[in-house]
C-alpha cells in the first residue's frame, strides 16, 4: 500500500469518526437540556407582592421561584444600626446602601448561604436573622457575622411598581 | 428478491382496495395551500395574528383553550406578537387568581404566565350552556380530527341548508363536512364579521383559513423548529451514511468479499 | 466461540481481567467470527438493539416529566409537548419508536423464516425471541395508555376485558387489573409501573438472545454449519460493526423522516381528546402493528376462542422449530417452501389490512379464511413441507462453490475429507 492511500484512508475514517462525534453530541443534548426549567417555569419567574399591609419592624415571606424571599419594613433604629457597621467588621463587606435600594424595605432571598436552610427572623447575635442549621448569624442587613455561612444573604432583582408594589425578578 | 416481485401484485391490490374503498366514504375536503405543510413550511405570520383575532372574537366565547398561555402569543414560530402586545392581550383579560391572604378568590389582569381564560369554568358549565353539547377544547383539535386542518377549514365552510328528507331537531344544523352531518354548533362565520386589524379583507373563507392556521400552531407549537431541525438532521444522516458507506467498502476490501 | 485463550496486554488489564473477566468478553465480542455472507437482513439484530436503547432512553426522559394520573396524564403529555425544552421532539422519538422498533423486529422474524433461523442447535434463541415479542407487545400497549386519550382508555378497556373471556375468573381478574369497576386511575398508575419495567426484561432478555446465539453462532444466507473462526468467518470488529452501522444509519434517516415530518401518521387523531368513559370513539383499532393479531381476535365468532385464537397465532411461533421438519434451514434450497413463505407474508399483510377494517361482510370473510390459512401454514403445511419438498443440493461451504454441504457439521467435515 503506498503512503498516499494510507493517508486517505486515515483521513476517510477520522472524518467518519468525528462527522459521528458531532451527530452524537447533537443528540445528546435535547436529553440533557430538558431537565432545564421549561418554558412555563421561565414564565413564572416574576411575580408582584402588596407591601401596603405591612408595618415597621415586621416581616413578610413570600415565595418567589420555590424560594422564600424576605420583605422587612425596617424601622428607623434598625436602618441606623446596619448603616452604622463598619466595613472592616465585615466577612463579606458590603454597604447596606448597596443591598437596600430604598433604605426602609430590605427584599432578600430567606436562604441561608451556608447550606440553603431558612434563617429565623429577629434571632441570633446581630439582632437580624439566624439560621438553626448550622448557627449563622446575620445581621439587619442581612449580611453574615459569625457562623459558617460564607457570604452574606442574597438580593434578588426587584422593583418598586409603584409605592405599594414589589416586583421580584 | 424475485419472489418479492409475486407478491408486490397481491400488495398494489391491497392498496389499490382500501384507497377506493376509503374515497367512497370519504367527502372531498375543500382545498387550499397551507404555508406550513411540507418539509420547509411555516406559518404566516399575518394569518396566525388574524387568527388569534378571530378566536378571541368569535370561538373564545364557547371554546376553551387550556394549554395555551399568553405568552405563547410572543414564542417565536407562532403569531410573534411583540411582548408589549402580549402583555396587552393578557392584561385585557380578567384572571381569577387567589386564595389572597383573607383566603378569598380575587380578579386580577392577565400576565404572560398566565393561561388563556377559559369561558367556562367546568365541561359541565359549558355543556349546560350549550343544550348539552360540549363544545370542545381547541388546543390540540386539529390534531383530534382525523382529516385536520382540512377538515376544519371545510367545517367552517359547511353549513348549508339540509337536504329534502333531512330533518333537524332544534338547536342542530347541517353541515356536509360534519360526521352524520349534523352539528350543534350554528354557523359562525360571516362575511365582514371581524375587522381585521391589518386591512385584510373578512371574508369567510379568509376567516376560516386564519383561524384554523391559528389552531394549527396551537396543537403543534413547535411545528417551525421540527421542520427546520428535520431538514438538518436527515442531511446530517445522509452526509454521515455515504462516510459510512465508503468507510465500510474499504475496510471490506481487506478480504475479497463483496459487501 | 473464539478459540484462543486471550491475555490482556498491559499488567492491570491482567490483574483486573483475573478478577472480573471483562477484557474477554469485550475481546469476544470484537473477535467474535460472524459468517462473511450476512446480508442486509441480518443488519436488523443491531437496529433493534438501538430501537431498544432509544426507547429506553427517551422513555426514562418523558417519565420524569409525564404525571400518571387519571386527572393530569393527558395534560403533563401537552406539557411535555409545549414547555419541556425539546419536549415534543423526546416524546414524538418515543411514540414512532415504538412502531420503528416493531417493523424492526417483523423484518428480524421473518428473516428467520426465511432462512431458517429457529432451526437446530437455535431452538433457544427463537423461543427468547419470541419472549422479547411478546414482551414488546405488552410494553406497547401499556405505553399507548398513558396519554389517557381516548384511544388508550378503550383500548385499555377493550383489551383487559379479553381476560373476561377465561371461563369462572375471567370477570375476577378483569376486576383485578383494573382495581376498580372500569379502567381508571388504579389502571393508569400500575400500567406505567409496568411499562416502566418491561423494557429492562427485555434488556435482559436480549443479553441472553445473543448469549444464545454466540453459542452456534450466526445462521448465514447458504443456511450450512461453518468452521469458526475459518475463510469463511470474519471478525465481527470491524466487519460486521460497520455494516451494521450503515444499515442503521439508513434506518435512522426513515425514523427522522416520521418524528420530523409526520409524527402522528401512524397514531390515531382520537387520542388527542382527552379520555372520557361515556364516550367510544367510532371506529376503535389498536396501533399497526397489532392489527394482524386483531383480524385472528376478531375472525372467531365465539368470544373465548377469538382470544385462543389470538394467542395460539403467537404461541404457535415458539413450537416452529419443530413444526419445520425440514433438515434445509435456508428457503434458498427450498424452492417449494419459498411459495410458501411469501404466501405468509401476503396472508399477515392481509390480515393486518382486515383488522384495520370493520368487521363484517367480506372485510369478515376474508379475515376467516386468511386467519385459517395462517395456522394451515404452521400446523399442515410446514410439517409435511419437510418430508415431501425436493430440496437443491447444498454448498459445501460459503466460500468453496463446492456441493453437497449439509447442515450437519461433523458429516460436512467429513465429506471435505472424503473430497
Amino acid at each position: 500500500m503506498s503512503e498516499n492511500k494510507i493517508k486517505r484512508r486515515d483521513f476517510l475514517f477520522t472524518a467518519t469518526y468525528a462527522v459521528g462525534a458531532v451527530g452524537v453530541g447533537a443528540t445528546v443534548w435535547p436529553m440533557i437540556d430538558q431537565m432545564n426549567p421549561d418554558a412555563s417555569v421561565k414564565a413564572l419567574a416574576s411575580t408582584e407582592v402588596d407591601v401596603s399591609s405591612v408595618s415597621p419592624g415586621k416581616t413578610i415571606t413570600v415565595l418567589w421561584r420555590g424560594k422564600p424571599v424576605f420583605i422587612r419594613r425596617r424601622t428607623q433604629e434598625e436602618i441606623q444600626e446596619a448603616k452604622a457597621v463598619k466595613m472592616e467588621e465585615l466577612k463579606h463587606p458590603e454597604k447596606d446602601e448597596d443591598r437596600a435600594k430604598n433604605p426602609e424595605w430590605l427584599v432578600m432571598l430567606g436562604v441561608c448561604t451556608h447550606l440553603g436552610c431558612v434563617p429565623l427572623d429577629q434571632k441570633g447575635d446581630y439582632n437580624g436573622w439566624f439560621c438553626p442549621c448550622h448557627g449563622s448569624h446575620y445581621d439587619i442587613s442581612g449580611r453574615i457575622r459569625k457562623g459558617p455561612a460564607p457570604t452574606n444573604m442574597e438580593i434578588p432583582e426587584y422593583n418598586f411598581v409603584n409605592s405599594n408594589t414589589i416586583k421580584i425578578g | 428478491m424475485k419472489n418479492f416481485l409475486r407478491i408486490l401484485p397481491i400488495i398494489i391490490l391491497i392498496i389499490g382496495f382500501s384507497t377506493k374503498l376509503n374515497s367512497a366514504e370519504k367527502v372531498e375536503y375543500l382545498k387550499t395551500n397551507w404555508s406550513f405543510k411540507g418539509p420547509f413550511g411555516k406559518f404566516d405570520r399575518g394569518a396566525l395574528q388574524r387568527g388569534y383575532q378571530v378566536y378571541t372574537e368569535v370561538c373564545a366565547s364557547c371554546h376553551s383553550m387550556k394549554y395555551l398561555s399568553y405568552r405563547n402569543l410572543a414564542e417565536k414560530g407562532g403569531p410573534e406578537f411583540s411582548e408589549a402586545q402580549a402583555k396587552a392581550i393578557a392584561a385585557s383579560f380578567e384572571v381569577k387568581d387567589g386564595p389572597n391572604a383573607d383566603g378569598e378568590m380575587f380578579t386580577r389582569p392577565g400576565k404572560l404566565s398566565d393561561k388563556f381564560v377559559m369561558p367556562y369554568d367546568n365541561v359541565k358549565a359549558a355543556q349546560a350552556a350549550n343544550g348539552g353539547a360540549y363544545p370542545p377544547d381547541m388546543s390540540v383539535l386539529v390534531k383530534a380530527r382525523g382529516g385536520g386542518v382540512d377538515y376544519i377549514y371545510s367545517l367552517l365552510q359547511g353549513y348549508e341548508d339540509p337536504p329534502s328528507g333531512v330533518t333537524l331537531d332544534d338547536g342542530v344544523y347541517y353541515n356536509k363536512y360534519m360526521y352524520g352531518n349534523k352539528i350543534k354548533m350554528p354557523n359562525q362565520l360571516s362575511d365582514g364579521l371581524v375587522e381585521y386589524a391589518d386591512g385584510t379583507k373578512a371574508t369567510v373563507e379568509q376567516m376560516s383559513k386564519d383561524v384554523t392556521t391559528f389552531l394549527m400552531w396551537s396543537a403543534e407549537p413547535h411545528l417551525e423548529s421540527r421542520h427546520q431541525m428535520g431538514f438538518k438532521a436527515i442531511v446530517y444522516l445522509i452526509i454521515l451514511t455515504i462516510l459510512v458507506y465508503f468507510s465500510m467498502k474499504r475496510i471490506w476490501s481487506r478480504i475479497e468479499t463483496e459487501v | 466461540m473464539s478459540e484462543h485463550e486471550y491475555i490482556p496486554k498491559s499488567k492491570f488489564g491482567k490483574w483486573f481481567n483475573d478478577r472480573l473477566p471483562l477484557l474477554t468478553l469485550a475481546n469476544h465480542l470484537t473477535d467474535y467470527p460472524t459468517p462473511k455472507n450476512l446480508n442486509y437482513w441480518w443488519t436488523f439484530g443491531g437496529i433493534l438493539t438501538f430501537c431498544l436503547i432509544t426507547q429506553i432512553v427517551t422513555g426514562l426522559v418523558l417519565a420524569m416529566h409525564y404525571i400518571a394520573h387519571a386527572d393530569m396524564a393527558f395534560d403533563s403529555v401537552e406539557h411535555i409537548m409545549r414547555d419541556v425544552n425539546y419536549g415534543w421532539l423526546i416524546r414524538y422519538i418515543h411514540a414512532n419508536g415504538a412502531s420503528m422498533f416493531f417493523l424492526a423486529v417483523y423484518i428480524h422474524i421473518f428473516r428467520s423464516l426465511f432462512y431458517g433461523s429457529y432451526k437446530a442447535p437455535r431452538e433457544i434463541i427463537w423461543i427468547i425471541g419470541i419472549i422479547i415479542y411478546l414482551l414488546m407487545m405488552a410494553a406497547a400497549f401499556l405505553g399507548y395508555v398513558l396519554p389517557w386519550g381516548q384511544m388508550s382508555f378503550w383500548g385499555a378497556t377493550v383489551i383487559t376485558n379479553l381476560f373476561s373471556a377465561i371461563p369462572l375468573v375471567g370477570e375476577g381478574i378483569v376486576t383485578w387489573l383494573w382495581g376498580g369497576y372500569s379502567v381508571d386511575n388504579p389502571t393508569l398508575t400500575r400500567f406505567f409501573t409496568l411499562h416502566y419495567l418491561i423494557p429492562f426484561l427485555i434488556l435482559g432478555l436480549v443479553v441472553l438472545h445473543i448469549w444464545a446465539l454466540h453459542v452456534p453462532g450466526n445462521n448465514n444466507p447458504v443456511g450450512i454449519d461453518i468452521q469458526k473462526p475459518s475463510k469463511d468467518t470474519v471478525p465481527f470488529h470491524p466487519y460486521i460493526v460497520i455494516k451494521d452501522g450503515f444499515a442503521l444509519l439508513m434506518f435512522m434517516i426513515v425514523f427522522a423522516f416520521f418524528v420530523f415530518y409526520t409524527p402522528n401518521i401512524l397514531g390515531h387523531a382520537d387520542n388527542y381528546i382527552e379520555a372520557n368513559p361515556l364516550v367510544t370513539p367510532a371506529h376503535i383499532v389498536p396501533e399497526w402493528y397489532l392489527l394482524p393479531f386483531y383480524a385472528i381476535l376478531r375472525s372467531v365468532p365465539d368470544k373465548l376462542l377469538g382470544v385462543v385464537a389470538m394467542l395460539s397465532a403467537i404461541l404457535i411461533l415458539a413450537a416452529l422449530p419443530w413444526l419445520d421438519t425440514s433438515k434445509i434451514r435456508s428457503a434458498v434450497f427450498r424452492p417449494l417452501y419459498r411459495q410458501f413463505y411469501w404466501i405468509l407474508v401476503a396472508d399477515v399483510l392481509i390480515l393486518g389490512y382486515v383488522g384495520a377494517m370493520p368487521a363484517e361482510g367480506l372485510y369478515l370473510l376474508i379475515a376467516r379464511v386468511a386467519t385459517a390459512y395462517y395456522f394451515i401454514h404452521f400446523l399442515v403445511i410446514l410439517p409435511i413441507l419437510g418430508f415431501k419438498e425436493k430440496t437443491i443440493p447444498v454448498p459445501l461451504s460459503i466460500t468453496d462453490p463446492v456441493l453437497g454441504g449439509s447442515p450437519n457439521l461433523a458429516l460436512a467435515k467429513k465429506n471435505k475429507f472424503e473430497n
